[in-house]
């Protein structure tokens, strides 16, 4: 037994009612649902509550709703039903597209994806696609609930808007028409690791010109980001290789990114302009427009 | 707290603390060797078993976690037979060196195999990105998952013949 979790009372819900109340009433709390996170947080006491309250059986937050112009994921929903959800697949694509990039079939069977937001790492791979498909969340308290975009979720590195009482219920995906999506990630290798930098992009073009153009980026600063930089140099100019790369380079100016032990600040630069036109003329290639580029 | 649940299709139950890991249980309390502690961060794969069915990392599950669900484990699978096809093309492929890997891959591969009973390469790379094996031997144990697929569909049609 090489690392020993420190202790806590461990409390079991079966309803979100339930769950409401008791993160109403305890305090010094965390909230487990898939736990791939948090019990490595456990093991090497980066926090150490009294009290651990088990939500994996609220089996109400558990679902993928396809209602027409909106997709609803409950909190609880584990990666790889995100993977293999033929809704997600066909109307959300960027978002299985990321999620099937992070972590490993292990993880990706019993981590959920608002735990993955609720845990707040800069390098919290469903954060960009999110983004890019402006998604919002729903945060529920026995006060009632609240809609918060996703942008505005994360305030820090394991900092969010969720107040003390208040528990992630449901992601709401806008369903895009006639948009291109793509998402591309940059790690130490190419299996199971954490982000140096992973990029989403999302595209709409009408009559040759950039009608919509969405970047987001994830382990380039305190919190995902989106790159209005790279969003305003494009929207309404004509479709080129060459406005994809000038414009690319402008994600310096929407990053802080530092160095650590996966990748150097300067590093992280580069890559983010290169993953930033890589990702946008893939987008722009599954809505026909083929611009090249070198590969 | 008392936690109970299926293992490799029997009914346990026992005395755990709250913060114990699911590893730790089946290691220390349960007996079942077969589940290798690794590297215990979830990275290596070593620790890997079927929580109702699906391959998961045992040393981030929380023992309380697991009441009233079913875990399996090599064990259970060998014995009932269902892991064979799989074991001989382990061992004929030459697909174990130190061994230490062994139990997590046969799991994660007899997961992917049912889900997936014919496989490509590139499949199999993906299902086990999250097993290490620290001897090296991915290129075997590719070629020993590809050839199980091959002996479980000749004994499913063996069946059918029957």
């Amino acid at each position: 037994m090489f690392y020993k979790l420190p202790k806590f009372n461990y409390y079991r819900v079966t309803s979100l009612d339930e769950a409401l109340k008791l993160v109403n009433e305890l305090e010094d709390f965390k909230v487990i649902a898939g736990g791939t996170d948090l019990v490595m947080d456990l093991k090497i006491k980066r926090y150490t509550p009294k009290n651990i309250i088990d939500i994996s059986r609220v089996k109400e937050l558990d679902y993928i709703v396809d209602d027409g112009d909106k997709i609803r994921i409950g909190a609880l929903t584990r990666l790889q039903e995100i993977v293999d959800s033929p809704i997600i697949r066909e109307k959300a694509y960027v978002l299985a597209e990321a999620v099937n990039q992070m972590a490993s079939w292990q993880i990706r069977n019993i981590a959920t994806i608002g735990g993955n937001l609720c845990n707040a790492s800069p390098a919290a791979d469903t954060a960009p696609p999110l983004y890019v498909l402006n998604a919002e969340l729903k945060l529920v308290s026995i006060e009632g609930e609240r809609i918060v975009p996703v942008t505005k979720f994360f305030h820090g590195p394991r900092k969010t808007e969720l107040k003390k009482n208040e528990l992630l219920a449901e992601i709401i995906i806008p369903v895009e028409k006639d948009a291109g999506a793509s998402a591309i990630k940059l790690g130490r290798r190419n299996a199971f690791t954490l982000s140096i930098v992973a990029v989403a992009t999302l595209v709409k073009v009408s009559d040759s010109k950039f009608t919509d153009v969405r970047v987001a980026l994830n382990a380039v600063a305190p919190t995902p980001v989106r790159a209005p930089s790279v969003e305003k140099a494009l929207i309404g100019r004509d479709v080129s290789l060459e406005a994809v790369e000038e414009a690319s380079k402008l994600v310096v100016n929407d990053i802080k990114p530092i160095s650590d032990v996966r990748a150097s600040a300067d590093y992280r630069r580069e890559m983010s302009i290169v993953l930033t036109r890589d990702s946008l003329l893939k987008s722009l290639e599954r809505i026909g427009v083929k611009l090249g580029g070198e590969e | 707290m008392k936690v109970s649940f299926t293992l490799n299709g029997r009914r346990v139950e026992v005395d755990v603390e709250p913060n114990e890991i699911l590893l730790d249980v089946l290691r220390f309390k349960l007996g079942v060797k077969s589940v290798r502690r690794g590297c215990e961060r979830a990275e290596c794969g070593a620790c890997t078993v079927l929580l109702d069915g699906k391959p998961v990392y045992s040393c981030t599950v929380l023992a309380p976690m697991v009441d009233g669900r079913t875990v399996e484990t090599v064990d259970y699978l060998a014995s009932n037979g269902e892991l064979k096809p799989l074991v001989e093309a382990f061992v004929k492929a030459g697909a174990v060196q130190c061994g230490f890997c062994t139990p997590g891959f046969l799991l994660t591969a007899y997961s992917l195999l049912k889900r997936n009973p014919q496989p490509t390469v590139e499949e199999v790379k993906k299902a086990i990105e999250g097993n290490i094996c620290r001897c090296t031997g991915y290129q075997k144990i590719i070629e020993a998952i590809l050839l199980a697929s091959k002996l479980y569909a000749e004994k499913r049609s063996e069946r059918k013949e029957e």
